[in-house]
């Protein structure tokens, strides 16, 4: 066991695991941040998407060693109450069936937005190639993030 | 007091039970005994003068309405879509309602998720709960006003009387209401449907804002105080029993509380509950997980180990060349004389299609949390079949079912998987051993090879065409591996020539329902059957179809089993994805149309495939038309349009490239990189939805969307190269042309 002090969503905490423990289970078993999720351990599925400086990184095969050195941002922490553009739009436009697999969707497509803002069919399908949904909601999923791209714009537009 | 009224309770007893905790009077369709039974209530608000008409319903006198939800949240929406039937008749404001799981309890009738079933089940009997409450809330206000009951409406969360233009909020009716004797369900008047406001309207899903935030949902996000984390590893062969396994080091690992050797199969001889396996116990999940990879195990492999599907596909083809009525090639149905028609007949088409087995994979791996307490369990699962789970844990742990309170939680995909309960058994099983809460989670492995899969087949077909273009017989030959195709499937009754043969081959492989169970193949093999005949008669496939449905309208069922088959239904969704699809329009080589149609879970259904294939072979399913008559009315048109959308995608999903492949008893596909899964940009751009009411019950919409969707894109290539896909997946077919 060691001790890590990790950055979670602009928070600090300290854990005391074995130094291979992936982030994914450092943070739905000690963190109580359930939101990001378990599907294959493999970096497969995506399901655990999380930010590590901004940038979509699978949590389960990331060591928390290799995350006590990032800022760590997870689908709790991408809005304090669940306003960024990605999380309205996935309500409005109704993108969830069972919804498992979403917070790693909302997670890739976070940062696809960060350094695109206005996203093509094509970079969409780049950007989100690797999540999985076995629902099947890609339909959704694609005219969540161009509502998204247009409720930013709007936002941005508003404050300028 | 209004007629429609009765007086089951006296105002004391009412207000007893009103202001039990958290418990209700339970009404109408489902009775039961005020008080009969020990049963958990959600622990929702115990507040003083909540008025609580029935076990569904609890109107606060802010005017807060709580609706339970009672049938597991599988994605299907049911979460959202029976409150709304409730909320409707109820005349409640639908922002100020708030949707609850119920646990597992009589008071709410049938509870379980599964072929597309809660609709049709709950239909009216959600729009009796809300009439019932709607009704004692309007008698509140007419005797508070002294006007009849029958002058007075509630709608948007408030009682108003029109002549003298007077209105209560819901909130300030519920005193009065609480005192008021219940009305029995089917005397209260339901609503007009031409009147439905909520019904038919577009409402998001009631946990949508938990689900982008990424709040604790799931079975798999449950934790109680003192939870230990279990993992359960059976043996690679189905029905293998552990005979010995390197325990003492596995309990020396990090993290580690236990390990043991559980060597049961419950129910006997049964491979879908209990089956023998190694249990670890540990601190967290990744302890767990970690002291799995050091665990080693000799299993007695058990009476499958040789099995194949390479031999499986022999004995299939082995089969096929037997006659009718030898041993294992049982007649299930004929009609004329098949013989005389094909030798007879104008064109004769021989067909051998072949579909494999396929998993679940549901994202959420199996998982339970179980914690048992001497003589009582609680239990919380994803399962779509708690009453199931409940039995199930009961038989394992020899506690009395009644013992055990169980919380159905959400949960990551359903498919038919979570009807079977064989990760509650296994958590069950760890946690009276250490008497405590635990968390059992399987891994993706586990879930790929301890799947209750789809059963793969093969379908042996012959049919023939008259000279005027007509199908004259159709000779099947279904070799399965458990269920075969029933006596009155499509086309039977629709083909005066008709032999249906059914073959069975012995094996050893765990089967379960997979989303739309038969259907879900039956459909791809029969309509694309239909298509190579069409084309042999040299006529248009939706001409074809159309006329092979006929002209009546009910077609009777036949035999013990039989089931209509509304054949004016049929006609007509064809009709509607004929001219939204814009078929028969000029395309260009390499791009093609293809019909499918499938009346499965009590939905007629048909969809147009558009897709291009490249002249490599490479296929892109361009849009996707689909025409859709499941009743009278969509409940919530939003999630309406996305289980059909999502049927229609995870359709392709598991026609495209979806397969695993047996080899010595087991199951060779270890994670999704061996087994291949649709991403968004395989997915269809544009999928565009026709509902075509009828003055029919509305029925589900969670599974018949998805059989008609295979077919439709093998029928389109086939339009656009010439190929013929009769083998699934679709990615063992070379599609290139030139």
């Amino acid at each position: 066991m060691s001790k890590f002090t990790l950055q979670v969503n602009g928070r600090s905490h300290e854990v005391d695991v074995a130094p291979e423990t992936p982030l994914l289970w450092v943070l739905r078993d000690q963190l109580d941040l359930v939101g990001t999720k378990f599907g294959c351990g493999i970096g497969q599925c995506a399901a655990c998407t999380v930010h590590l400086d901004g940038a979509p990184a699978r949590a389960c095969l990331t060591p928390v060693s290799a995350a006590a050195s990032a800022r760590v941002t997870t689908i709790e922490g991408l809005s304090a109450d669940g306003s960024h553009p990605l999380q309205k739009a996935w309500c409005e436009l109704d993108v969830a069936q069972c919804g498992y697999c979403q917070a790693g969707q909302i997670m890739s497509a976070a940062a696809l937005l960060a350094r695109n803002p206005n996203p093509s069919d094509g970079d969409i399908d780049d950007a989100m190639a690797a999540n999985l949904c076995r629902c099947a909601t890609y339909f959704r999923i694609r005219a969540g993030i161009h509502r998204a791209a247009e409720m930013a714009a709007a936002d941005r537009e508003a404050k300028a | 007091m209004s007629s429609i009224l009765r007086a089951p309770l006296d105002r004391r007893s009412f207000l007893k039970l009103a202001t039990m905790a958290g418990g209700g009077l339970v009404l109408g369709y489902y009775i039961r005994p005020a008080g009969a039974a020990e049963v958990a209530k959600p622990d929702i608000e115990k507040v003083d003068g909540v008025f609580i008409p029935n076990a569904f319903i609890r109107i606060a006198p802010d005017g807060t309405v709580t609706v339970f939800s009672a049938r597991p949240e599988v994605g299907q929406g049911i979460k959202t879509s029976l409150p709304m039937i409730v909320a409707e008749e109820l005349g409640a404001d639908w922002k100020n309602v708030r949707v609850v799981s119920a646990v597992l309890d009589p008071a709410f009738g049938p509870q379980f998720a599964g072929g597309s079933m809660s609709t049709p089940m709950s239909y009216t009997a959600m729009r009796r709960v809300g009439a019932t409450a709607r009704a004692m809330l309007v008698e509140a206000a007419a005797q508070t006003w002294g006007v009849p009951a029958n002058e007075c409406i509630a709608e948007a969360g408030v009682v108003r009387h029109a002549a003298s233009g007077r209105s209560m909020k819901f909130g300030d009716l519920v005193a009065k209401a609480s005192t008021l004797p219940v009305p029995a369900a089917e005397s209260v008047a339901l609503k007009d449907p031409r009147d439905f406001t909520l019904l038919g309207s577009r409402i998001g899903g009631v946990d949508n804002l938990k689900v982008v935030t990424g709040q604790p949902l799931f079975g798999i996000d449950q934790k109680r105080p003192g939870m230990v984390f279990a993992v359960y590893e059976k043996g690679p062969v189905w029905g293998a029993r552990p005979l010995s396994a390197n325990l003492d080091h596995v309990k020396s690992l990090p993290g580690v509380r236990d390990a043991f050797i559980v060597d049961r199969t419950v129910p006997e001889g049964q491979l879908t509950g209990l089956v023998p396996g190694v249990a670890i116990v540990a601190d967290s999940t990744w302890a767990a997980f970690s002291a799995r990879t050091q665990l080693e195990v000799k299993w007695q492999e058990g009476g499958f180990q040789n099995s194949s599907w390479e031999d499986f596909s022999r004995q299939a083809q082995e089969l096929a060349k037997a006659a009718p009525g030898s041993p294992n090639v049982a007649v299930a149905r004929t009609d004329g004389d098949v013989d005389k028609a094909i030798s007879g007949a104008a064109r004769v088409v021989e067909a051998a299609y072949s579909y494999p087995f396929i998993s679940h994979t549901n994202l959420e791996p199996q998982n339970c949390l179980v914690h048992v307490q001497g003589d009582r369990a609680e239990i919380w699962a994803p399962t779509q079949n708690p009453d199931g789970a409940r039995k199930l844990a009961s038989q394992v742990l020899g506690i009395a079912a009644e013992k055990i309170q169980v919380t159905i939680t959400r949960i990551g995909g359903g498919f038919g998987r979570r009807l079977d309960s064989d990760p509650v058994a296994e958590a069950a099983v760890i946690s009276q051993r250490l008497g405590a809460p635990v968390k059992l989670t399987w891994n993706r492995t586990d879930d790929l090879q301890h799947d209750h899969y789809r059963p793969g087949g093969f379908h042996f077909l012959k049919g023939a065409v008259d000279a005027d273009g007509s199908l004259s017989a159709w000779r099947s030959h279904h070799v399965s591996f458990g269920s075969n195709l029933g006596a009155d499937d499509y086309p039977a009754r629709f083909v005066p020539n008709y032999l249906l043969l059914n073959s069975k081959l012995e094996n050893g492989v765990p089967q379960g329902p997979w989303r739309a169970p038969g259907s879900c193949t039956y459909a791809w093999m029969i309509c694309c059957f239909l298509d190579e005949l069409a084309h042999a008669a040299g006529r248009d496939p939706v001409e074809f179809n159309l006329a092979l449905l006929g002209d009546r309208d009910l077609v009777p069922g036949t035999g013990e089993r039989g089931r209509p088959y509304n054949a004016a239904r049929m006609r007509n969704v064809v009709r509607q994805v004929a001219e939204r699809s814009g078929w028969g329009k000029p395309l260009a080589r390499g791009k093609g149309m293809g019909l499918g149609y499938y009346f499965s879970h009590q939905g007629y259904i048909a969809e147009v495939a558009e897709v291009t294939v490249s002249p490599k072979g490479d296929l892109k399913v361009d849009r996707v038309v689909a025409a859709v008559d499941v009743g009278s009315q969509i409940v919530n048109m939003s999630g309406a349009e996305n289980q059909v959308q999502g049927s229609i995608t995870d359709g392709l999903n598991a026609a495209w490239r979806q397969e695993l492949d047996i080899r010595q008893g087991r199951v060779v596909q270890a994670n999704f990189n061996e087994y291949p899964m649709l991403r968004i940009p395989d997915a269809p751009r544009a999928i565009e939805i026709h509902f075509v009411k009828t003055d029919n019950p509305p029925t589900g919409l969670g599974e018949p969307a998805l059989p008609p969707l295979a077919p439709a894109v093998c029928n389109a290539i086939f339009a656009a190269t010439g190929k013929r896909v009769r083998q699934l997946p679709i990615s063992r077919t070379d599609l290139s042309w030139s």
